[in-house]
Order: structure tokens, then C-alpha cells, then sequence
């Protein structure tokens, strides 16, 4: 028995609809973007309850379990991640939506007998694969489970096309037959895919791939709304697909880069920059008293934070310092580099974490002119938004990236913990030049030490 | 529903998707790419679907395993997006320096 007649359900997924446009719509504006997510929220449990109320549907207590499960398993991860953790777990809920899609399309196969559902089905099938085995890897790199270095191997072109072969066949037999067993091969093919799909980019590139993937599982879900006939999975799924489109391309522009140079330049390139081996060129690296006289004294400083202060939780360490030095009669600022920490706007949602203001974050393309007129441009943390190769080196991962001009300013101090690349696997230039100072440690060490020794200036 | 309806409401989708993002600054990227991420959990309406009309147990089994993975992207996703947004919320031209706020690091889960 069914509660409600299809108007009414058909009206109330609508509502879903537009909770769900005014959600992406609310996350313009910093000021709308929480109210926004919550009424997305309502939508979705408007169309939860909705699909109860409306369909004719057997176990019912299975479901409850099954629902149950996921939000146990999700609400307590979400809510504990931290925030230097948010882009894989974005990454890992990405792909699990998309291999939700991938078994749906598969069950409703048998059901099917028109061609161009059955297209919509095996479309869903393989995006929804893709979008599952390529989250995956997306996951594994930003955890540091693999190297997050560009993997390639002898025979991986040739090895894409016979996937892309096998896919296409694949996808042909099953809309031609109906097969099941045909299409869980299919969607085996579709998880290989996925997983040669990632394992070439490098990872300074990966948010970008996330990205990429968000509107592959949104496309997925769109496509399965069709093969169900429910408009509000067609709707959902088009806006994340369309936007999931647009926010890839904005990012990509950010890096100064094509998502297609992104996905296969490490086949073109042939040179992936930069070596797992470390040079033995000598840097010169300091002591927390040297660099906090080189504040202490400095008119101008330019903080340059990165993902690797957030790792130490030091931000608050970090803010107590930058306090000292205003007390001093020095003007500080923070320069903020759109894709800084591991997704591009990560450092806003990390330095808002700890209180920041807004007003002293400077956006790249405003503070860059301001590095030749700074004495200390104090990097935290941060590597490759500063490397240079970026503008000097055609062959690197990051070249063609807008990085922030730190060479410019009169003094550079490094905090590192190490002489380890960063994410993106290349080596710094800017390390072994001879304005560059380095003091070795945790961000957060390092800068209770300088923080200590400003004081006693 | 027909498929010429379904096709208009698709494409209609694909503008309204264009414009409500075209105008998000780079600040907020993150946080949007977590929203449109939770919102294609609604496959989790699909799923309850389709395991609601499963009468073998291997199919039941299979769509409930796809109830668990969309409801831990709805919900997840939900609730990741709040909490980076909480971050963002109302902290206007603070009077004094900042720093040293005795109410930093309150935010709870880590």
C-alpha cells in the first residue's frame, strides 16, 4: 500500500529539487553557505521519506538496518575527521556514491527490455565503476597509503586502450543481450578503468581529479534516474554532474593548467621533474633565535602558511606569533595560495579552524606585487606553491601553476621538517638560494621556539 | 514519464547546474565540491528502490550493500560540508588583535 498518489509525490521530489539547487546555490557566499547545506540536508530527507510513502516496497526493515549502517558508519567518521583529512574523505564518500550507483544500475537490468534504457544502465555502470576504483586511489594518494608521485608503467597506453576497447564491446553485448553476467564483467572493466584512470596523476593535481570524479558519480546518478524514472535522481544528478564540471574547470584554470593535460600529460611529458633522491647541495638552515631576530627586526613580513603547519595543529602557535611581531610595530599579512593545503580553498577552512581573520588573508593575485616590498616572507609548512618551477622548469609536474612570489622578498625562511619533497614529489630551487634560511622541525616546535625568542628580543 | 519531458527537465538541470557555480570564489571551492558531493547521495532513493522490489536474497543482498554506500554519502556528506562550514561562520572585522581567543580550539571532534 502506498500513502501518497504519484502528484503528490511528484511534487514533493520537486521540493527536494529546489532544496537541493538552493543548497549548491547558498555556497556562493560564506555568510549563506551553512543555511544553504542544511536545507540540501532537508531535501534529501523530504525524498527519503517521500520514497517510503510512495512506492510499494518489500523489506522494508532490511532497508532501515542497511540505512542505519551507512549512517553509522559515516556520522561518527565526519564528525571526527580532521580537517587536514577532509579531501579523502570527500574522495572516499565520492566514490562510494558512485558504486551505490554502479549496483543500482546493475539490479535493474533484468528489468529492462528498451535499448536506451539499457544504454542509460551500462553508462551508469562503468561511470559509476570509474567513479568508485578512481576514488579509491584518490583516497589512497591523499592518505599517503601509495606515492603520491605519478605512476606509470611500460605498456599503461596500451594497456588503456584495450580497457577502452573491452568497455565499449562490453557495454554493446549487454545492451544487445541483457546479460548479467556480461555486465558484472563490464563493471570490472569499469573498475580497472577507474584505477588506471588516477594512478598517472601526480599529486599536486589529485583535488582536481576529485573533483573530476564528484561530476562522474553526479552524471551516474542522473543517468539512473532515468533508467528509474524518478526526475528528482535526474535533476540532483545533472546539477552535481554540471557544476561538478564547472568547479574542475575553475580549478584547473586556478593551477593554470587543462583537466586533459592533468589526466594524460604524465603519458605526453615523458619527464615527471624531480627525483625521489634528495640533492646533497648544502642549505643553509638556522637556529629559532636567528630567524626570530630576522622578524623581530624585519618592517614587513609576509606569512606564507601551507598543509604541512596544519599537520602540526601549529596555526594557533602561528597566530600568537604573528600577534608578538604586530606588537612590535610590524606589518604582517598572510598569503594564501587558492589551492594551498590539499584541495583548492583548503587553507581558508583551516585557518578559519583557528580563528584567523578574514581580513589579513590575502589572496594570491593581491599580495604577489607585495613580495619585493617585504624583509621576511616566512613559509610554514608550505613547498610547492612557492617553487618556482613552476615558471622555470617546462618539464615539471606544476609547471604552468601561479605560485606565490616569495623569491621576491629580501629574506625567505623555510619552516620543514625535512628535506622531503613536497606533495607533489619535486624538489624546491628556492631551498638552496642564499636568501633562504631554513629551520628545521615541526611547525608547531619551530614556531614556539621563535615565538619564545621574539619575545625575549 | 516521457522521455522527451525527462530529456527537457535534464537539460534545464545542466544550465541551472552552470549558473548557480559560476560565480563560487575560490575560498568556498572545498566546501562546494563536499555539497554537490553530499547531494548526489540521493542515489540513495534509487537504492531503497530497487531493494525493495528484490525477492532473491543474492539481489536483496547486493541493493542493500547499496543502501549502506548511499546513505553513508548522503549523510556523510551532509554532515562533512556543515563542519567545514561552521569554520566560515560569522567572524566579521573582530575589535581586537587577533589571536590569543580564549574560545579558539573549542571546535569539538579532533
Amino acid at each position: 500500500m502506498t500513502l501518497l498518489d504519484p502528484t503528490w509525490t511528484a511534487l514533493l521530489y520537486l521540493i527536494a529539487a529546489v532544496c537541493f539547487i538552493l543548497a549548491l546555490r547558498g555556497l556562493a557566499s560564506p555568510r549563506s553557505a551553512r543555511r544553504g547545506n542544511l536545507i540540501g540536508a532537508a531535501g534529501a530527507l523530504i525524498a527519503v521519506i517521500t520514497v517510503f510513502l510512495s512506492t510499494q516496497l518489500d523489506n522494508i526493515p532490511w532497508i532501515l538496518a542497511a540505512m542505519a549502517i551507512g549512517s553509522l558508519i559515516a556520522a561518527p567518521v565526519s564528525r571526527r575527521v580532521k580537517m587536514t583529512q577532509m579531501p579523502q574523505l570527500v574522495a572516499a564518500f565520492n566514490g562510494v556514491g558512485g558504486g551505490a550507483a554502479a549496483l543500482v544500475a546493475l539490479l535493474e537490468l533484468p528489468h529492462n527490455e528498451d535499448p536506451w534504457v539499457r544504454l542509460a544502465i551500462v553508462f551508469t555502470l562503468v561511470v559509476g565503476a570509474v567513479s568508485f576504483a578512481g576514488s579509491a586511489i584518490t583516497f589512497a594518494k591523499l592518505q599517503e597509503l601509495m606515492t603520491t608521485r605519478p605512476v606509470l608503467f611500460p605498456g599503461l597506453p596500451v594497456l588503456m586502450g584495450l580497457v577502452l576497447v573491452l568497455a565499449v564491446v562490453g557495454s554493446w553485448v549487454t545492451i544487445a543481450t541483457g546479460s548479467i553476467g556480461i555486465a558484472v564483467a563490464l563493471l570490472g572493466v569499469g573498475l580497472v578503468a577507474g584505477v588506471l584512470l588516477v594512478l598517472p596523476v601526480g599529486g599536486a593535481d589529485v583535488p582536481i581529479v576529485i573533483s573530476l570524479l564528484n561530476a562522474f558519480t553526479g552524471l551516474a546518478v542522473a543517468a539512473s534516474g532515468l533508467v528509474l524514472g524518478n526526475v528528482l535522481l535526474v535533476v540532483a544528478g545533472t546539477l552535481v554532474g554540471a557544476s561538478g564540471t564547472i568547479l574542475t574547470r575553475a580549478m584547473a584554470a586556478a593551477m593554470g593548467r587543462g583537466v586533459a593535460g592533468i589526466l594524460f600529460g604524465a603519458f605526453r611529458g615523458g619527464s615527471t621533474a624531480g627525483s625521489t633522491t634528495q640533492s646533497e647541495r648544502p642549505v643553509r638552515s638556522s637556529s629559532a633565535e636567528d630567524v626570530a631576530v630576522l622578524l623581530g627586526y624585519a618592517q614587513r613580513v609576509i606569512v606564507v602558511p601551507g598543509y604541512g603547519l596544519a599537520v602540526a595543529q601549529g596555526q594557533h602557535t602561528l597566530v600568537e606569533l604573528v600577534t608578538a611581531l604586530e606588537a612590535r610595530g610590524i606589518e604582517v599579512v598572510y598569503a594564501i595560495h587558492p589551492v594551498a593545503g590539499r584541495m583548492p580553498g583548503h587553507m581558508n577552512v583551516l585557518l578559519a579552524e583557528a580563528n584567523v581573520p578574514y581580513e589579513s588573508l590575502k589572496e594570491m593575485a593581491d599580495v604577489n606585487p607585495e613580495f619585493k616590498l617585504t624583509d621576511v616572507a616566512l613559509v610554514v609548512g608550505a613547498n610547492d606553491v612557492v617553487n618556482p618551477a613552476a615558471k622555470t622548469s617546462p618539464g615539471s609536474p606544476i609547471y604552468g601553476m601561479p605560485i606565490l612570489a616569495v623569491e621576491d622578498a629580501r629574506q625567505v625562511v623555510f619552516l620543514k621538517r625535512s628535506m622531503r619533497p613536497g606533495f607533489a614529489g619535486i624538489e624546491n630551487e628556492l631551498l638552496y638560494e642564499p636568501q633562504t634560511t631554513l629551520l628545521f622541525g615541526d611547525a608547531k616546535d619551530s614556531l614556539g621556539k621563535i615565538l619564545a625568542a621574539v619575545k625575549a628580543l | 514519464m516521457d522521455g522527451m519531458a525527462l530529456l527537457t527537465i535534464t537539460v534545464l538541470s545542466v544550465f541551472v547546474g552552470f549558473e548557480v557555480v559560476s560565480k563560487v570564489s575560490s575560498t568556498l571551492h572545498t566546501p562546494l565540491m563536499s555539497g554537490a558531493n553530499a547531494i548526489h547521495g540521493i542515489i540513495l532513493v534509487g537504492a531503497i528502490i530497487v531493494a525493495g522490489q528484490a525477492d532473491d536474497a543474492w539481489i536483496l543482498a547486493v541493493a542493500l550493500l547499496a543502501v549502506v554506500l548511499a546513505t553513508a554519502n548522503l549523510v556523510g556528506g551532509f554532515v562533512v560540508t556543515d563542519r567545514m562550514l561552521e569554520m566560515f561562520r560569522g567572524r566579521k572585522a573582530p575589535a581586537t588583535a587577533p589571536g590569543q581567543n580564549p574560545t579558539s580550539g573549542k571546535e569539538g571532534g579532533r
